[in-house]
């Protein structure tokens, strides 16, 4: 199953990307999951394990890392907000 | 449209008029306006760049207004948020809440900010004379978004 994952800020700019289509082993079903697999692809890629506090979006809304990531869904990794 | 993402300043004095036009029920408003400040963590800023999550950005303060209409008995929200290269005392954020009384307008004009500030998915970059840097959140906004708990 593919999904699209976007990233914000200095996330965005330490991996050199806002964004890709992520194609999951069967598995892969959660949002922990999708992290793993894309910090296993080492160098910049393990800051999306090791950057303090990082939040995540599925769907443009809020998540937690177990919550299930389904076929076409929109996955977002950011650092925590600092707007207003 | 009483949330707006936008690059362009806005007018205080006009967007109460327009938020309060034809009403006779309101009896308070009360607004929260944040600015660039020069100087944030000891260095001198000279620009700030807002980013921003276009679609759940609009969706996360869609909700946020919808959770204090839910707590407060209030009659109308604007909220307007900056986004892109912003200069020292430009306006970033703009909240107005309109009620009957004071003590719900107040309330829920900072606890919109408060949410807003931990919730809604803003990034702030600042350039000082040492360079550009990712403003960190700080965990006393986490404090004043988690009193209204």
């Amino acid at each position: 199953m593919n999904i699209k994952v976007l990233y914000f800020a200095a996330l965005r700019e330490a991996l050199g990307t806002s964004g890709e289509t992520v194609t999951l082993p069967d598995g892969c079903t959660t949002l922990a999951g999708v992290r793993a697999l894309i910090a296993a692809r080492g160098g910049d890629w393990e800051k999306l394990e090791r950057m303090k506090n990082l939040r995540a979006a599925i769907n443009q809304r809020m998540a937690e890392p177990s919550a299930a990531v389904a076929d076409g869904d929109e996955v977002a990794f950011f650092p925590p907000v600092t707007g207003g | 449209m009483s949330i707006s993402v936008q690059e362009a300043d806005f007018d205080i004095g006009a967007e109460i008029d327009a938020l309060l036009a034809g009403r006779t029920d309101v009896g308070a408003v009360a607004t929260f306006t944040g600015l660039v400040r020069d100087i944030n963590d000891g260095s001198g800023v000279h620009a700030m760049t807002l980013e921003h999550y276009p679609g759940m950005t609009e969706s996360a303060l869609e909700e946020i207004v919808g959770q204090a209409k839910a707590r407060w008995d209030i009659l109308a929200v604007r909220v307007i948020h900056r986004v892109g290269t912003l200069q020292p005392a430009d306006r970033i954020v703009l909240v107005i809440v309109a009620g009957s009384h004071r003590g719900e307008a107040f309330a829920a004009c900072e606890f919109i900010m408060d949410y807003l500030k931990t919730r809604a998915p803003f990034w702030k970059r600042e350039d000082t004379p040492d360079g550009s840097r990712w403003v960190d959140a700080r965990d006393t906004d986490d404090s004043a978004a988690q009193r209204w708990n």
